[in-house]
């Protein structure tokens, strides 16, 4: 037998193989994301089942949710533009997952960094857009990251838990935003708000009439700079290390409690920046209340996106379409917006109960 | 202008007492599941969902004593639902109560909007009757400030000693204690771990149930939107000052009840009482930077254990 | 116990093990780290399910879901890591899961039934301490009592010794055999030889989960269970040859230390090290070892004394420091302290020089081809066997993963100066072991000062130029080729307190 011989004999199931590896390798993903997908099929059964149960056309409802959010350009718009705070929350809140930490305190650092931003944009003189927004941008990360500092250094120094100081501080940033519009700046009127912000201070809209701005480009760098610094710079391996592993981390020469300050500090400032995005774009001035809780659905966010930026930003898309769809639901059928918040709560339900969506699967295999 | 005694008076005291006992009730349920081990972050839902479902109950039936029971089944049924995704399924206590008060937030304004047509708050029902102490209400000051009050409010003694009994003499207690410092030892032990944190776990949705029933029938005899508004946290800083322990719970909580009254009082008046809110969470901080106290939780807590 | 076979994922324990017991009489269950020991007692303690196989006591078959189970056929562990509620008292822990009827905890009175309860058992402590103050060996002593107490008539003991002082371990002993003419039956798990042998009736081996035999204690000798336990002869990698010594790298001064609980772990130690020796530190585990290998690598600060290497004080640094002296490490704990489980082979072997050049480059950027191409060459020089160098460490084999942990150790230019190996071949087949001894023996000719902890003499023996033993925090220099019997002797203080 020849060597071609040979060749030619091997050639089909070298093709054969190859063929099975690029189907498997378009499954691998889907595969991968399973639990993900579960949760998501689980959170919109349950809310079919809510919507079924009160009495409510269950298919209409889906319809209009799903036109809500990505039925036309506008709609579309609405979703990004509800998704962009999101991506800055599950970005923070994932940065401080990858060190171990779990920061659910990114609401109040977002609504200090929103007022922050704000301030900046109310009280600084006429300047440059570029270098107005920047100083404004800066100001809400510098916020944020400031409401990270107490927890960050308890929980080096004391080993106070994060969970409970950001959970404690958040409620304090809430406060204390609130004070502040209520307060000292608050505009004249029945609202409590501030003045507008100047306009060189205030984000191009990207798609007219909706109020998607160009916070959206600012929080997909943000991921990119996340994804960058986690993976490909020697802080961010420490970052990781230290969250995988603090003793070996240590023992490595990671210095774990400065990577636990950095990530906690960092996971602030993105919370930070999340807020001043939609000062800048979207209200253009604090309002008492603006957000809709961005910093919780941040949390459900950085979970279905598995604490990976791009996860980040699919979820986000995922969890705003449900905020962009809801409003054209409650308008269309008349079923209350909270239906959304019904699904998203589910959805976290499931992805915290992995094993749950790992053992059905497991059991339709068997039967 | 208005004096200092025209704030603080017997009202204000009564009050106090009035806004501490969903803290209590809902603290001591954060106890009783922390000292097993199961952390439990959706008290904030659970308080909702007893708020909602009492209203609701004593709205079909008319009788605001089934709506406590249906409050606490829910509160109940929620905490099932944590201890299952939690024990049985492994998962992250924080995740998981996040996603119970998610969903609680989503649906009690769902239903009252569906039910009342209206996601702010519900209709009038009837309410939790008022009960005075025969005796005591003789009595000139206190009296006033110990009644007449919703029946709610006179349970939390009866369950703060209650818990105190159980926890520390008891050998349910112990075996309580055992799981949440080290569950682990405590099943070498003979101890049914899984069986210890389910049970507490419920108890503690149950007492949320209780905590937000108060808040809802034996307050303003309806649901709102913002009834809860934070209390479960605060339940939270309740427990974590209260160093895991019943007695020190309702001391703290009537101190944060206290607090929480005057800052009502105060924003009637116009005043910004946003400092006021922030108390119990910066007294909370204050406790883990061991500025005031030492609280140390339990050993085992938020660890999953599996056989 | 018959043909109990046990899986985890990726390994098979058990593999239809044979088990037989007497009633009366101490059993030694006698294995290597990973033989599978503790997971047969596991399973008879019903904290494992077997994945075959049936267990049948007094002849009757039993199935056994849970300690609760295990219990009431009158069967009790003392676990290798005492399963201890710290900050209970003694009684309360003693009682717990079995208090007595009623609903109310009176402490006092248990207390009282308990003291009475260990007198009887002539094993005294004092029930109303708090277990968390207590020496070790009275842990012991606690873990005992409570498995007597539940009316144990099938103990079993896993690896007692491990922890315990000689003195500690006599009166262990004592206690045992005094259990056995109660009438109990004792199972001890051991891997130390002359224990089993001076303590046993009958010896049953374990080699890598499976059974190799069982022999009566009188018929048989150490050697011959030293071959039934490693089941191949051993020809471990000794030094060939006098090692070239060069200058000193590593003085230490009268250091002292605090261990974990606050206890005094070193008592000012001193000794030096010179390039090109290994210097072996021999002695039972938990006698300041560990303490002693964290101060040397800045991950425990010392109370007091000096550390210099080659002139530099280097008392009291950072981790990252020691490893900028070229003070490199094979931890251990390998799982704890060692790998990055969720890291890929490459990351983790990078480990310790992520932060410097040539990985780190401008504006703290990971160079990704000169890391690749490192991973690839250490993948290949050190035979760690991995489908590549992106596959996540968690499914390497333990002995792979020792193989990256001792390649990180040259580093990618400089070689170390200093290498710390703690317990390196602990839990590794006779493959491995070989290889790693090797290596160390490498470095050391390359011109490394290697201090090599180990609890295992022979290999402290075998490939160490110098021997120094350690008791108690202490340390005394052996002489210049010891025997066993002189290291045995001085590793339980024989020389000072005899």
């Amino acid at each position: 037998m020849t060597k071609e011989e040979t060749g030619r004999g091997d050639r089909p199931t070298a093709i054969e193989n190859q063929g099975s590896r690029l189907i498997k390798r378009a499954i691998r993903p889907l595969v991968a994301i399973r639990p993900e997908i579960t949760a998501i099929c689980a959170g919109f059964l349950v809310g079919a089942i809510v919507v079924w149960v009160t009495g409510h056309p269950v298919v209409e409802t889906f319809y209009h949710l799903f036109r809500g959010a990505f039925g036309s350009r506008i709609a579309i718009g609405m979703t990004l533009t509800r998704a962009t705070p999101i991506i800055f929350t599950g970005l923070a809140v994932a940065i401080a997952f990858k060190c171990g930490l779990f920061n659910i305190g990114a609401e109040g650092q977002l609504q200090v960094g929103a007022f922050a931003a704000a301030w900046v944009g109310i009280a600084l003189p006429p300047m440059p857009p570029v270098i107005h927004i920047s100083l404004a941008f800066a100001a809400g990360a510098a916020a944020g990251l400031l409401w990270a500092v107490v927890p960050a250094v308890l929980k080096v120094t004391r080993g106070a838990h994060e969970v409970v100081t950001t959970m404690m501080l958040a409620h304090v940033g809430i406060l204390l935003a609130s004070y502040l519009v209520t307060g000292p700046f608050k505009d004249p009127g029945p609202v409590p708000q501030t003045e507008w912000i100047a306009s060189t201070a205030q984000l191009t809209r990207l798609l007219p009439p909706t109020q998607l701005s160009t916070a959206l480009f600012v929080a997909l760098l943000c991921a990119i700079a996340v994804y960058l610094f986690l993976w490909k710079t020697s802080p961010g391996y420490a970052i990781r290390a230290a969250g995988l592993n603090p003793k070996a981390a240590e023992a490595g020469g990671v210095p774990v409690a400065r990577s636990i300050m950095l990530a906690l500090l960092l996971s602030g400032a993105l919370a930070g920046l999340g807020g001043a995005g939609e000062i800048l774009g979207v209200f253009h001035r604090f309002i008492d209340g603006f957000s809709p809780g961005y910093g919780w659905t941040g949390i459900g966010v950085a979970l279905v996106g598995r604490m990976h930026p791009l996860g980040v930003i699919l979820a986000a898309v995922l969890f705003g379409a449900l905020r962009a769809g809801g409003g054209t639901v409650a308008r269309a059928v008349g079923v209350p917006l909270d239906i959304t918040v019904v699904i998203q709560g589910t959805i976290i339900l499931f992805i915290a109960a992995q094993r749950m969506t790992e053992f059905l699967w497991e059991r339709r295999r068997k039967k | 202008m208005i004096g200092i005694w025209d704030i603080l008076d017997v009202a204000l005291f009564a009050a106090m007492i009035r806004m501490a006992t969903p803290l209590v009730l809902a603290a001591t349920g954060g106890v009783i599941t922390e000292r097993s081990g199961v952390i439990n972050i959706g008290l904030e839902g659970m308080m909702m969902l007893g708020a909602l479902f009492g209203v609701l109950t004593s709205y079909w039936t008319g009788c605001p004593w089934l709506g406590v029971i249906a409050a606490m089944v829910v509160g109940g049924l929620a905490a099932a639902i944590h201890a299952l995704v939690v024990i049985r399924f492994n998962a992250n206590h924080i995740v998981s109560g996040l996603g119970i008060n998610f969903i609680a937030l989503g649906l009690a304004p769902f239903l009252s909007e569906v039910i009342w047509g209206s996601r702010g708050h519900s209709d009038i029902v009837t309410g939790l009757p008022r009960w005075e102490i025969p005796l005591i209400k003789e009595i000139p000051v206190i009296g006033e400030i110990l009644g007449p009050h919703s029946p709610t409010v006179f349970m939390i003694l009866a369950i703060v000693i209650i818990a105190n009994i159980v926890l520390f003499k008891t050998k349910w207690g112990l075996r309580i204690t055992a799981v949440g410092e080290f569950a682990k030892a405590a099943a070498t032990a003979g101890i049914p771990v899984q069986r210890t944190r389910y049970i507490c776990v419920i108890i503690s949705g149950i007492l949320a149930g209780l905590a937000g029933v108060h808040m809802s029938l034996g307050h303003l005899s309806m649901f709102t939107w913002g009834m809860i508004g934070g209390r479960g946290f605060i339940a939270l800083a309740v427990m974590i000052s209260g160093n895991w322990r019943p007695y020190r719970v309702l001391a703290i909580g009537m101190v944060f009840g206290f607090a929480d009254a005057l800052q009502i009082r105060l924003q009637g008046l116009g005043v910004p009482v946003h400092f006021m809110q922030m108390i119990p969470f910066l007294v909370t901080i204050a406790v883990l930077a061991g500025v005031m106290g030492r609280s140390r939780p339990p050993a085992d807590i938020g660890k999953n254990y599996e056989p | 116990m018959r043909q109990i076979t046990k899986d985890f994922p990726g390994v098979r324990a058990n593999d239809a093990v044979d088990f037989k017991v007497a009633q009366g009489e101490i059993h030694g269950l006698l294995g290597e780290n990973g033989a599978g020991k503790s997971v047969l007692m596991g399973i008879l303690y019903g904290l494992y399910q077997p994945t075959s196989g049936e267990i049948f006591i007094h002849g009757r078959a039993v199935a056994i879901r849970s300690p609760a189970e295990a219990i009431a056929l009158k069967i009790g562990m003392v676990h290798q890591h005492f399963m201890l509620i710290s900050n209970m008292t003694v009684a309360e822990n003693i009682v717990l899961g079995f208090e007595p009827d009623g609903y109310f905890w009176n402490r006092k009175e248990i207390a009282q039934r308990v003291a009475q309860f260990a007198a009887e058992a002539k094993l005294p402590i004092n029930p109303e301490e708090t277990v968390g103050q207590l020496s070790v060996g009275a842990q012991q002593r606690v873990e005992i009592l409570k498995v007597l107490y539940r009316q144990a008539q099938i103990l079993i003991l896993d690896e007692p010794t491990a922890v315990l002082t000689p003195q500690e371990t006599e009166a262990l002993f004592r206690a045992m055999r005094a259990l056995r003419d109660q009438g109990k039956t004792i199972i001890f798990i051991a891997h130390k030889l002359k224990e089993v042998l001076s303590i046993c009736d009958r010896i049953t081996v374990l080699c890598r989960g499976k059974l190799v035999g069982t022999e009566d204690a009188g018929a048989t000798d150490e050697s011959k269970l030293a071959e039934m336990m490693v089941g191949t002869k051993v020809v471990p990698a000794t030094r060939i040859g006098e090692a070239t010594i060069g200058d000193r790298v590593l003085e230490v001064k009268d250091l002292t230390a605090d261990g974990e609980r606050g206890e005094r772990a070193l008592e000012g130690l001193s000794f030096e090290l010179r390039a090109g020796e290994i210097l072996g530190i021999a002695g039972v585990e938990g006698n300041g070892q560990t303490e002693l290998v964290e101060v040397l690598t800045g991950l425990r600060r010392p109370t007091g004394g000096k550390v210099f290497l080659s002139e530099a004080d280097l008392s009291g640094i950072t981790p990252r420091t020691a490893l900028d002296y070229g003070i490199r490490h094979i931890p251990e704990d390998k799982r704890k302290r060692g790998i990055i489980p969720g890291f890929s082979v490459k990351e983790n072997l990078i480990l310790g020089d992520h932060c410097r050049p040539p990985f780190k480059g401008r504006f703290s950027w990971l160079m990704e081809r000169v890391i690749r191409r490192f991973a690839d060459k250490r993948i290949e020089e050190f035979q760690i066997q991995t489908p590549s160098r992106d596959t996540p460490i968690d499914s390497l084999s333990g002995g792979n993963q020792q193989r990256l942990i001792v390649g990180r150790v040259y580093g990618h230019q400089k070689r170390p100066t200093l290498l710390i190996a703690a317990q390196p071949t602990c839990g590794l087949d006779v493959q491995a072991t070989r290889y790693v001894r090797q290596k160390l023996i490498e470095l050391s000719d390359q011109g490394a000062a290697v201090l090599l902890v180990s609890a295992d003499l022979d290999e402290v023996m075998a490939i160490s130029d110098r021997i120094l033993v350690i008791h108690n925090g202490r340390l005394h220099e052996a002489s210049k080729r010891p025997s066993r019997q002189e290291l045995g002797l001085l590793m339980i203080g024989g020389r000072e307190d005899e």
